[in-house]
């Protein structure tokens, strides 16, 4: 489904991505790991199409979308559902427009149906009788649902959760981990799930890679996680200031 | 050399600015769009912007009333002062000074709404719905600046006039018909479409600039800086191309 071949991302002197190389497979969760600043938002953005690598191929489908133009980027671009590490919602929109936005851009649907739809998407993410307000009203962990039904309502083949619970509170990521493992279940989504919270990507994914310094050290499961002797990885792991990973390699 | 330095960023500046624009108009003239998004706009930088514009256009008319008086009195001419406060509003203060209000509160503010919105991944989140974050947010921008700034400035001449008025009828004992018809009379169409043109094209300049800065920001500290450099530029570009565009008609036309 999704296939990363040797990509390497610049910007001016510093190189972010160094060949980086994994697949994704189709209605897997797959989960990125890395320490912040690691490449992982810019190897995201690669893959939807929103920045390009300097060198390397990501197919999506077969489609090699390095090699597309802007029209056919952003029609590979709707496959893609994102969750993003802010939850960028649209600020100036009501909740309901925020979700049903999509559906307003692309489709000839009457309002009363895409009202419908956007309730009925709210309710499958928890959240009822919001629609009339606005982002700010909501808090941190409502915010991230609200993004999270953005992202399912228009049924995208492949869901990508940029840090989905980064700077919400602990009983709220409960809440969005069991979200998101009962919406891929549910929806039978590709899941790609990038975060440097290990305990949450571990309840999720299916398969993981760990990026540090641009590189990926670590690809496998989660029984291959456990019996990785890589030092690097078991700083991560358990947390360590002391051990290879120094402060400044990111 | 450091001179020399300058003014190469500030050509470049404006060829980056440039391309910007170019993609404003290929946008406005290559899609259908809604009227809502629009009106929206128009609320917010026009609208919102009359209380603001009345208070400093009436007070300005006065101002130059009192002082243009004290010289006319010297000349025992003082029944001019109509004339000279129509004549410096509508050719000159009116556009200048309204476009500087709206630059420095629509204008910045429409930099720190887009500068939040590329920090906070939302400019990313419209991308990523492939939608063109130009034609989306920009564009509306642009239309409504155009369309308000003339109605804006038209509307600050009159409020100038009556607060020079104000000042002739009740300092000076110029009588109402009087002070109007000395106003009317000093008007000449050009004068009226220079004012509606400066303001229509200082409108643009203002968003031109202040969405291009928005765009700039990659951190929260950023934002501020690109607040302020959009209030600075858009201040510098508004009286370089007022100083053409007088050139133009009052010279040239």
């Amino acid at each position: 489904m999704i296939e990363i071949k040797n990509i390497y991302k610049s910007f001016g002197d510093k190189v972010v991505l160094k060949g980086v190389n994994f697949t994704v497979g189709k209605g897997e969760t797959f989960l990125m790991i890395g320490r912040s600043g690691a490449g992982k938002t810019v190897l995201l953005k690669n893959i939807i199409g929103l920045l390009s690598p300097d060198i390397g191929s990501i197919y999506i489908d077969g489609v090699d979308i390095t090699q597309l133009n802007k029209k056919e980027l952003e029609k590979v671009r709707l496959q893609f559902g994102l969750v993003f590490q802010h939850s960028a919602l649209f600020d100036f929109l009501s909740i309901g427009e925020n979700v049903g936005f999509f559906l307003y851009q692309y489709t000839d649907l009457s309002k009363m149906i895409i009202k419908k739809r956007v309730k009925d998407t709210l309710a499958l993410v928890g959240l009822e009788g919001i629609e009339d307000l606005y982002p700010y009203e909501l808090s941190g962990g409502m915010q991230k649902r609200v993004a999270i039904a953005r992202a399912v309502i228009y049924n995208p083949k492949i869901i990508i959760y940029d840090e989905p619970t980064t700077g919400i509170d602990p009983i709220a990521v409960d809440k969005i981990v069991s979200l998101i493992d009962d919406l891929h279940h549910r929806l039978s989504i590709t899941s790609l799930v990038v975060t440097h919270d290990l305990e949450v990507g571990l309840k999720l994914a299916d398969r993981l890679v760990f990026l540090l310094g641009g590189k990926i050290i670590f690809e496998g499961d989660k029984k291959d996680l456990k019996e990785s002797d890589d030092k690097r990885l078991k700083q991560f792991l358990e947390g360590s200031s002391g051990g290879p990973i120094k402060e400044m390699e990111v | 050399m450091k001179t020399i330095n300058k003014l190469g960023s500030f050509f470049r500046y404006l060829i980056k600015v440039a391309a910007f624009i170019k993609d404003i108009f290929w946008w406005l003239f290559t899609k259908k769009r809604s009227i809502k998004p629009i009106i929206r706009e128009i609320i917010l930088i026009g609208v919102n912007s009359i209380f603001l514009v009345s208070l400093i256009a009436f007070f300005i008319g006065i101002i130059i009333a009192f002082q243009t008086a004290r010289q006319l009195q010297a000349f025992d001419s003082v029944i001019q002062l109509a004339t000279l406060v129509a004549l410096s509003l509508v050719r000159e203060l009116g556009p200048v000074i309204g476009s500087l209000i709206v630059a420095a509160r629509s204008g910045a503010s429409i930099t720190a709404g887009i500068g939040s919105m590329k920090i906070s991944q939302q400019i990313d989140a419209l991308e990523a719905f492939g939608v063109e974050p130009i034609d989306y947010l920009v564009v509306p921008k642009f239309i409504a600046l155009i369309v308000c700034m003339p109605i804006l400035i038209i509307y600050a001449d009159c409020l100038g006039i009556i607060g020079g008025c104000l000042v002739g009828l009740n300092k000076f004992g110029i009588p109402f018909g009087l002070y109007f018809r000395m106003t009317f009379d000093a008007l000449a169409m050009k004068d009226i479409v220079s004012g509606i043109v400066k303001s229509i094209s200082f409108g643009a300049v203002i968003a031109f600039v202040s969405c291009y800065e928005g765009f700039r920001p990659f951190s929260s500290i950023d934002v501020s800086k690109a607040v302020t450099r959009s209030v600075v530029r858009s201040f510098i570009m508004i009286i370089i191309c007022d100083c053409f565009l007088t050139g133009i008609f009052y010279f040239w036309l």
